[in-house]
């Protein structure tokens, strides 16, 4: 069963009714989303390539559990064992992989949870994908925040005890630019130790200003790697060209940012493709740029305003956890970052194995840390959520609980240099 | 064997274990301290610059001797700025340079370590470079004023022990600075050879941090750190690697 995507709003004019059903009908009424726009840069890289013939010629079905057992035995994790690893006949290697996963989780990280929250700071979009609650056919309440508003988030945020920040907005240039977005990186600098970035891809340039501002994170999920795929969700705007959003990574670290995270939103697409891709697209870029920190996310598909139904199809909590544990033992050296759209007995246990960062305090709305910290009732504006959450836990709490499974929770391990 | 003292820069410490960063928790500390005997304890300046209700330089006991380290650096440059930073944060005049272009396998860049050295050991620090051990690179550490070499003996964190053996006894028989073994040593034993072969003092932590008790983990490296430093001191005996030993000499039918 494929997720029904497609919701009228009552609240949009006749005119944009038309264009959005057209939009989701007529394949040839929309752009040619392999083809950049323009001020879109183009690099030079063969790691797309690489990733992408690994991918296209990825049968998962031919994979035994004599190929599960030998990956598991090889001391170093290649590229076909990872296959193997992910492929619907390790699924009963779960526990196997998990074991091997926490072992190598606690040679390079030992037992240490890294905790962040992420602050909205816009929902305007110009996209429409058709699986987000932000996307511009999705009738919700909209914002963005002044820079005082902003300092106000940080401080409410800043005073729980949080030292790493990422910063979000919805995928609008016109609403939310870069130095609008720099501002913002800048202010985080004054109270927070690490700053990341989530925001539209942008050029090298834009990175380099960017960082200069106080990010040296950045964080772009390419949704699907199945490019057929991804033309058939992400309909209209500049996030439905393919390429520019895969070389966005290798433009950020081009730009001098320190550290590029990556990530498939699990159930939009066949997953284990998906998976695959995505832990080879940090597999390669890793080889050119070898100083890079890179870290792996394995979102899944939420339920959103106005459309509560969708859902991660045949993502399972068992699924996720053989993706995971595979992403661990292929590339021990990688955060994994497992986000608060999972609940809160997944994501205790997930630490355990292969994540090495969560979130906590989360808030996807725009504006609203004041009233959900302190549960005081503020008469400020506030703006929708991007998806629902699962783990609603405040940073105190989920600090306590990482603590009490006998790990350690890190708030900062990060100098800007 | 009771005078017999590890001398860096000046300092003399009683303990060659000294605890490493990487793995970092109180618990780790104390059995760091308490059990393994260790006067010297590593820390990331990184992991310090956090907020009051963290910070690590509260756990540190007294009269430990800090050794900051400057891990996060991916050259030279990066390496003075945060040796300066944990000066002003109090750390002292110690620091070990560490400088990695490479977040896999965490392998230390030689040259800019010699570069950093050069600079920091001039600006009056004790400066204790990790290096990959290659005896040029050891001799321009020399040359630039470190206070002694560090160079790996497996890559960190894999436990692996003395990959780099022979390369680590060359550094021992040909620099006059203390060599401290520092990354890879997976158990005490491995320790324990080390030691025996003349290294200056043991860097561990993955080996304590993943083991099941840790105190005792620790106390069996404090251990094997003493006995094979003792067994240096008192010199080898023969080793016999191949054949056995005629307790009659093979030759002495030789009248002349």
């Amino acid at each position: 069963m494929e997720n029904q995507f497609f919701v009228d709003s009552e609240h949009l004019s006749p005119e944009a009714l038309e264009k959005k059903h057209r939009l989701e009908n007529e394949p040839s009424f929309r752009k040619n989303h392999m083809e950049y726009m323009s001020g879109m840069e183009i690099i030079e890289s063969d790691v797309c390539a690489s990733v992408m013939s690994q991918m296209n010629s990825y049968d998962y079905s031919k994979y035994t559990a004599e190929d599960v057992n030998a990956a598991l035995e090889h001391t170093t994790c290649t590229i076909e064992d990872f296959k193997a690893l992910l492929s619907p006949a390790a699924e009963p290697f779960l526990e196997q992989m998990a074991e091997r996963a926490r072992l190598e989780t606690s040679k390079h990280f030992g037992n240490t949870v890294y905790l962040f929250t992420p602050l909205y700071i816009a929902n305007y979009c110009e996209n429409y994908c058709v699986y987000c609650g932000f996307n511009c056919y999705n009738h919700i309440k909209r914002m963005k925040l002044s820079v005082e508003q902003i300092e106000k988030e940080m401080k409410v945020i800043a005073d729980s005890g949080m030292e790493e920040i990422l910063i979000l907005t919805g995928e609008s240039r016109g609403q939310s630019n870069v130095e609008y977005i720099g501002e913002a990186c800048k202010l985080a600098r004054k109270y927070f130790r690490m700053v990341g970035l989530e925001i539209y891809p942008v050029n090298t340039d834009e990175y380099k200003y960017l960082h200069e501002c106080g990010a040296d994170y950045v964080t772009v999920f390419q949704e699907t790697y199945d490019s057929d795929k991804y033309e058939k969700l992400h309909l209209l705007g500049h996030k439905r060209v393919w390429p520019y959003r895969f070389d966005a990574q290798e433009r950020a670290l081009r730009g001098g940012m320190r550290g590029v995270a990556f990530s498939a939103l699990l159930g939009l697409s066949d997953f284990r493709k998906d998976a695959l891709a995505s832990a080879l697209h940090v597999y390669y870029l890793q080889r050119k740029y070898p100083h890079a920190e890179m870290s792996l996310s394995c979102p899944r598909l939420r339920p959103i305003i106005n459309n509560d139904k969708i859902n991660p199809l045949d993502v399972h909590e068992k699924q996720l956890c053989q993706v995971l544990c595979a992403y661990r033992i292929f590339l021990p050296y990688v955060g994994i970052t497992v986000s608060s759209r999972e609940s809160a007995e997944f994501r205790n246990g997930i630490v355990k194995i292969a994540a090495t960062k969560v979130s906590a305090g989360v808030s996807t709305g725009i504006g609203d840390h004041e009233s959900k910290y302190s549960g005081k009732e503020t008469d400020g504006v506030q703006g929708d959520e991007q998806f629902e959450i699962d783990d609603n836990r405040s940073l105190d709490k989920i600090y306590q609980d990482i603590a009490d499974e006998g790990l350690q929770p890190v708030l900062n391990d990060y100098l800007y240099v | 064997m009771n005078n017999d003292k590890l001398i860096i820069g000046g300092h003399e410490f009683n303990s060659r274990f000294i605890l490493g960063s990487g793995k970092y928790s109180m618990k780790l500390i104390e059995a760091a301290v308490k059990d393994a005997g260790a006067e010297i304890i590593t820390l990331a300046v990184r992991r310090a610059n956090t907020k009051e209700q963290e910070s690590i330089l509260d756990y540190i006991p007294e009269g430990i001797t800090l050794l900051p380290n400057t891990s996060g650096a991916r050259n030279a440059e990066e390496a003075v700025r945060i040796a300066r930073l944990a000066r002003e944060l109090g750390c002292g005049n110690f620091v070990k340079i560490e400088i990695m272009r490479d977040s896999k396998y965490l392998l230390p860049d030689n040259q800019e370590t010699i570069k950093a050295t050069d600079i920091l050991a001039n600006e009056g620090f004790v400066v204790m470079p990790y290096m990959y051990p290659d005896l040029n690179v050891a001799r321009d550490l020399v040359n630039a004023g470190a206070a002694s070499v560090m160079p790996l003996a497996s890559p960190i964190g894999s436990n692996k022990g003395l990959a780099t053996k022979e390369f680590i006894q060359i550094l021992i028989d040909e620099i006059d600075l203390p060599i401290i073994v520092d990354a890879g040593i997976g158990r005490p034993s491995q320790a324990c050879e080390a030691m025996e072969m003349g290294a200056a003092a043991i860097m561990a932590n993955t080996a304590l941090a993943t083991a099941g008790d840790l105190p005792v983990m620790a106390s069996a490296f404090k251990n094997a750190i003493e006995a094979g430093r003792k067994a240096y001191l008192a010199g080898l005996g023969r080793v016999l690697t191949r054949g056995a030993s005629a307790s009659d000499p093979l030759t002495g039918f030789l009248r002349d």
